[in-house]
C-alpha cells in the first residue's frame, strides 16, 4: 500500500468519528467519547503509518509540499487531542477533532496538484532546520485545536447569552473549562512556535542569505500575533469572545499562509512525485 | 382471576386519584406502621407483602393465595386508619399479575410521580423493600419482582431522557451554573436575600459541592441566621456593590422595590475580573438586577422567567419520553411475569 492509501484509510476513520458523533447528536444522546476516541486514535495511527512511509521515501520529515504540510498539521492536532482528550474529557472535542482531521486530510488528498511534486533538500541536510520546521508545524496543530476550542467557546457563549440550552448546546462543555483549555493551548502553541523560531534563528544568523524572506516574515507575523494574544490574555485585556474570534482567524491565516510559504521556496529543488497519486 | 391460585397484587391509593386531604388520612404514620405490618402478617393467605408509604402514595404489594385475602387486607387497613371501606375502594388502585409488576416499575422509574422522572421515589421503593426484608414479610416472588424492578428502573433512567434536565427553579439555576463553571466546588456563591427561594437555591448549590457560600440581606440578623443554617458567611448588605467581583455566582432574591445591582455596578465589578465569568440569578420580583447587565461581556444573567421557561422545557422533554419508557417497562414486566409463571407459579 502507498502512503496516500494509508492516509485515505485514516480519513475513513475520522469520517467514522464524525458519523458516530453526528448520530449521537441527532438522537440527543451524550457523545460516545470512548468510541470517538478509539476511531480518532485508529485514524491517527494509520496517518502516522502513511507519513512514516512518506518520510522513509523522502529521507526526512515529510514537509516538502502543501499536501505534506497539511497532513503534518492535521496529524499534530490529532496527536494533541489524543493527549488533551484523555486529560480534560471535554465533551464534543473528539467530535470536532474528527471533523477537523477529516477536512484537513481529505482536502489535501483531494487536491492532486498539492502532491504532484515536492521539494527536496529543503532543510539542506541540517537536522536542526528539520527540527525547527517540525516544531513549527506541530505548533500549528496546537493552534488548530485552539481554533476548535474557540469555536466551542463561541457556541457555548451564544447558548448562554441567548438562553438556548437544549439540543446540540446541551453537550457543550462549561464555558470556564473551555477558557482554561484555550489559554493552555495558546500558551503551549506560542512556546512551541517560539522554540521553533529560536532553533531556526540559530541557523539564519549564520547563513542569512539562505533565508526565505517571505516565509520568515509570515512565520514571525503569526508568532507575533499569537504572542500578543497570549500577553493580552494574561493581562486580562483580551478574553472571552474576542480572544476566541482572534484565535480562529489567526489559525485560518496560518493555514492559508502554508501554500504561499511553500510556493515561495526555491523552485530549483522541486522533484516530481507522480507515483504517489492514485489513478 | 382464579379463586384459589396465588396472586401477585398491588392495592393502594396514589396522588393520581386521591386528593391531598384523603392522602393525609391514608398515610401510615411511623407509630402505626408496626401495627399495620403485624395485622398484615397475621392475615391468612397473605404469603408475602411490602408496604410503600410516601407522601403521594400508600401501596401494598403482596402475594395472596386467595382473592379474598386482598379484601381482608383492605378491611384491615381501613380499620386501622379509621377510614370507610367503600370510600377507600372508590379511590383505590388495584392491579394484579403483570400489571402489578408494570406499576411497581413505573413507580420506581418516576413515571407515576408528580414530578415525572424524579429520583427520590427510587430510594423510597428501595426502603420499602429493605423494610419488608427486615420484617421477613418478603418471599421469593416479591424478592425477584423488586430486584428486577430496580434493574429496569435504572435502565429506564439511562436509556430514556425521563430523568434528564432539572425541573425545580433552584436546581435549574444550579444546572446552569455547571454549564458556566463545570465543577462547582470552587465556585464562590453569594446569596442576596434570606427568603425561601434564595435558601432553596443556596441549598441546591451546597448539594452540588459548593463550599464558599456567603449570605447577605437587608436585615443583617436574617442574613446571620440563614448563614448559620447554611454554614455560610454573612455579609452586610451595604457592602454588596463593592464585593460583587469576589463572587462567581450571585443569587438575588430580595424584596427590594428596585434594582440593587445596576449595570454600572456590574460593569465596574467586571473590570476587576474581566476574564472570569459572572453568573447572575435574579429570583426576585420586582427584579433585583438591571436587565441591561446581560449585555456585559462574560456576564450571564437569568431571571425567574428564564429559569421557569427552562424548567417547563425540561418537564415537556420528560413527558415526551414517557411513552418510550412505558414501552420498555411493559416489555421487561412481561418477560418477568412469564418467567414467574414458568418457574412455579404465581398467577393472575
Amino acid at each position: 500500500m502507498t502512503d496516500r492509501q494509508w492516509i485515505w484509510i485514516a480519513a475513513a476513520c475520522y469520517l467514522a468519528g464524525v458519523v458516530i458523533g453526528t448520530i449521537a447528536l441527532a438522537r440527543h444522546r451524550n457523545q460516545p467519547a470512548s468510541a470517538i476516541y478509539a476511531v480518532v486514535g485508529a485514524g491517527f495511527l494509520l496517518q502516522t503509518v502513511g507519513l512514516y512511509l512518506r518520510g522513509l521515501e523522502v529521507g526526512g520529515c515529510p514537509l516538502g509540499n502543501t499536501f505534506e504540510l497539511f497532513q503534518f498539521t492535521g496529524w499534530s492536532a490529532t496527536a494533541l487531542y489524543l493527549v488533551v482528550g484523555l486529560t480534560f474529557r471535554l465533551s464534543l472535542l473528539g467530535y470536532f477533532t474528527s471533523l477537523l482531521s477529516l477536512m484537513v486530510t481529505t482536502i489535501s488528498l483531494a487536491v492532486p496538484a498539492w502532491d504532484v511534486t515536492r521539494r527536496v533538500g529543503v532543510f539542506g541536510g541540517n537536522v536542526w532546520i528539520e527540527f525547527h520546521a517540525a516544531i513549527a508545524l506541530f505548533s500549528y496543530g496546537v493552534f488548530a485545536l485552539l481554533a476548535l476550542t474557540s469555536i466551542m467557546f463561541l457556541l457555548r457563549n451564544y447558548s448562554l447569552k441567548h438562553k438556548q440550552l437544549s439540543g446540540f448546546f446541551t453537550f457543550l462543555p462549561a464555558i470556564r473549562e473551555l477558557d482554561h483549555i484555550s489559554v493552555r493551548l495558546l500558551t503551549v502553541g506560542v512556546v512551541l512556535l517560539s522554540a521553533s523560531l529560536l532553533v531556526g534563528a540559530a541557523h539564519w544568523i549564520r547563513a542569512f542569505d539562505t533565508v526565505n524572506l517571505a516565509k520568515l516574515l509570515i512565520t514571525v507575523a503569526i508568532w507575533v500575533a499569537y504572542g500578543a494574544a497570549l500577553a493580552l490574555r494574561r493581562k486580562g485585556a483580551l478574553h472571552g469572545t474576542r480572544l476566541s474570534w482572534i484565535c480562529i482567524w489567526l489559525f485560518i491565516a496560518a493555514l492559508v499562509s502554508v501554500y504561499p510559504v511553500n510556493s515561495s521556496r526555491n523552485s530549483d529543488k522541486i522533484v516530481p512525485l507522480a507515483a504517489h497519486i492514485e489513478p | 382471576m382464579s379463586e384459589t391460585e396465588p396472586t401477585l397484587f398491588v392495592v393502594g391509593a396514589t396522588h393520581h386519584t386521591t386528593p391531598l386531604e384523603w392522602r393525609e388520612r391514608l398515610a401510615v404514620g411511623p407509630d402505626k406502621m408496626a401495627k399495620v405490618r403485624d395485622r398484615l402478617a397475621a392475615l391468612p393467605g397473605l404469603q408475602e407483602f411490602a408496604v410503600l408509604n410516601t407522601c403521594n402514595r400508600v401501596e401494598f404489594y403482596g402475594v395472596a393465595t386467595e382473592v379474598i385475602t386482598i379484601e381482608h387486607l383492605r378491611a384491615s387497613f381501613c380499620e386501622i386508619q379509621n377510614i370507610d371501606l367503600e370510600a377507600f375502594r372508590a379511590l383505590e388502585l388495584c392491579k394484579t399479575g403483570c400489571d402489578a409488576i408494570t406499576h411497581l416499575t413505573a413507580v420506581s422509574a418516576g413515571l407515576e410521580s408528580q414530578l415525572i422522572g424524579e429520583n427520590e421515589i427510587f430510594g423510597q421503593v428501595k426502603t420499602a423493600y429493605a423494610e419488608a426484608q427486615a420484617g421477613r414479610s418478603i418471599g421469593p416472588v416479591l424478592h425477584k419482582v423488586f430486584q428486577k424492578t430496580f434493574q429496569t428502573a435504572k435502565q429506564v433512567r439511562t436509556q430514556t431522557a425521563i430523568a434528564e434536565g432539572q425541573v425545580s427553579i433552584a436546581n435549574v439555576a444550579v444546572e446552569l451554573a455547571t454549564t458556566i463553571f463545570g465543577d462547582l466546588r470552587d465556585a464562590r456563591v453569594l446569596l442576596a436575600g434570606a427568603g425561601e427561594i434564595g435558601e432553596q437555591a443556596a441549598k441546591a448549590f451546597r448539594s452540588r459541592g459548593t463550599t464558599d457560600l456567603t449570605v447577605t440581606s437587608r436585615t443583617m440578623g436574617r442574613a446571620m441566621s440563614l448563614a448559620g443554617q447554611l454554614d455560610a458567611r454573612a455579609m452586610p448588605f451595604e457592602q454588596l456593590p463593592h464585593h460583587i467581583a469576589d463572587f462567581d455566582v450571585v443569587v438575588c432574591a430580595t424584596t427590594a422595590p428596585g434594582s440593587i445591582l445596576t449595570r454600572t455596578v456590574l460593569t465596574n465589578a467586571m473590570r476587576a475580573r474581566p476574564a472570569a465569568p459572572l453568573f447572575l440569578i435574579d429570583l426576585a420580583l420586582p427584579r433585583d438586577i438591571d436587565p441591561a447587565a446581560a449585555d456585559i461581556a462574560n456576564v450571564y444573567l437569568y431571571n425567574l422567567d428564564d429559569l421557569a421557561k427552562i424548567s417547563a422545557e425540561n418537564r415537556a422533554a420528560r413527558v415526551a419520553e414517557v411513552t418510550k419508557a412505558r414501552d420498555l417497562i411493559i416489555a421487561k414486566s412481561t418477560l418477568l411475569w412469564d418467567a414467574l409463571r414458568r418457574s412455579g407459579g404465581r398467577r393472575n
